[in-house]
């Protein structure tokens, strides 16, 4: 059972298919995700991981489960501050779910430990990169405020 | 199908649902039970506001085996501010524009 989990639901007015690559490939996530590029064969097993934009590894872990279009489950690991890799492994879980003229998007992060740094630590970030996300698809443009990898960080 | 403003707003103007906005808040994934303890609220009136939040997607929940755990999900909250802080802040710069341009057009005049 997981001790820390954030979950997350937002409405996107897109396709499943548009916002599933746009969750993948780096000409959508440079834009809403701080600058990053994901490099991952995208299939069960595989290694995946998120590289800032000066090339250094932000995250890595692999591919738990893959069902396109609908659902996106990685082993997700922090390189970037010693305690939160110390923590290990954390799971990340994209659902997406047509409803309508959107795509109900669920993000679960959850780690099986309780007071997890690296949770407490993803959960401010979550919430604007998925509002910015929204914004990309729903209007071309991402928020200001995420189009970078943050000074110092 | 999108997040609703009107139930957002209708599900935060009430200071219970507040309340239990701010117990997940301190506390993320709490079953129906656990969320009713120390509350001076009946079991009916908790899950009555639960499902208002629920319907505006302030809370959602995910089935844990037999327990049905609740989540704050603060992307409501985060789309308003997005959405009125940039246009009071537009605004606010045009005004200065404008204020700015009249009186140094007085001032020449």
């Amino acid at each position: 059972m997981a001790e820390s989990q954030f979950v997350y639901v937002t409405f996107i007015r897109t396709t499943p298919e548009k916002l599933w690559r746009a969750l993948r490939e780096p000409e959508f996530t440079r834009q809403f995700w701080m600058g990053t590029t994901q490099e991952c064969e995208w299939k069960p097993g595989a290694s995946w991981r998120i590289v800032k934009p000066n090339g250094v590894t932000a995250d890595s872990g692999e591919v738990l489960e893959i069902e396109p279009h609908k659902r996106l489950v990685l082993k997700w690991q922090n390189h970037m501050f010693p305690e939160m890799t110390a923590e290990g492994y954390s799971r990340l879980t994209y659902e997406l779910e047509e409803k309508g003229d959107s795509v109900k998007l669920t993000v679960t992060h959850e780690m099986d430990k309780s007071e997890s740094k690296l949770i407490k630590a993803v959960s401010g970030g979550w919430p604007m990169i998925l509002a910015s996300l929204k914004s990309l698809l729903e209007t071309g443009e991402s928020l200001e405020a995420t189009r970078r990898w943050p000074e110092g960080l | 199908m999108s997040t609703d403003v009107d139930k957002v707003f209708k599900a935060l103007a009430a200071p219970e649902r507040r309340l239990l906005l701010d117990r997940l808040r301190a506390d993320n994934g709490q079953t129906l039970g656990q969320l009713c303890q120390h509350l001076d609220m009946t079991r009916q009136a908790v899950t009555k506001h639960l499902k208002l939040l629920e319907e505006a997607t302030l809370v959602v929940t995910i089935w844990r085996g037999r327990e049905k755990l609740h989540y704050l999900n603060p992307m409501p909250i985060h789309e308003i501010a997005e959405r009125w802080i940039d246009q009071y802040e537009r605004g606010r710069l045009r005004a200065l524009a404008e204020l700015k341009q009249k009186l140094e057009g007085e001032t020449d005049g």
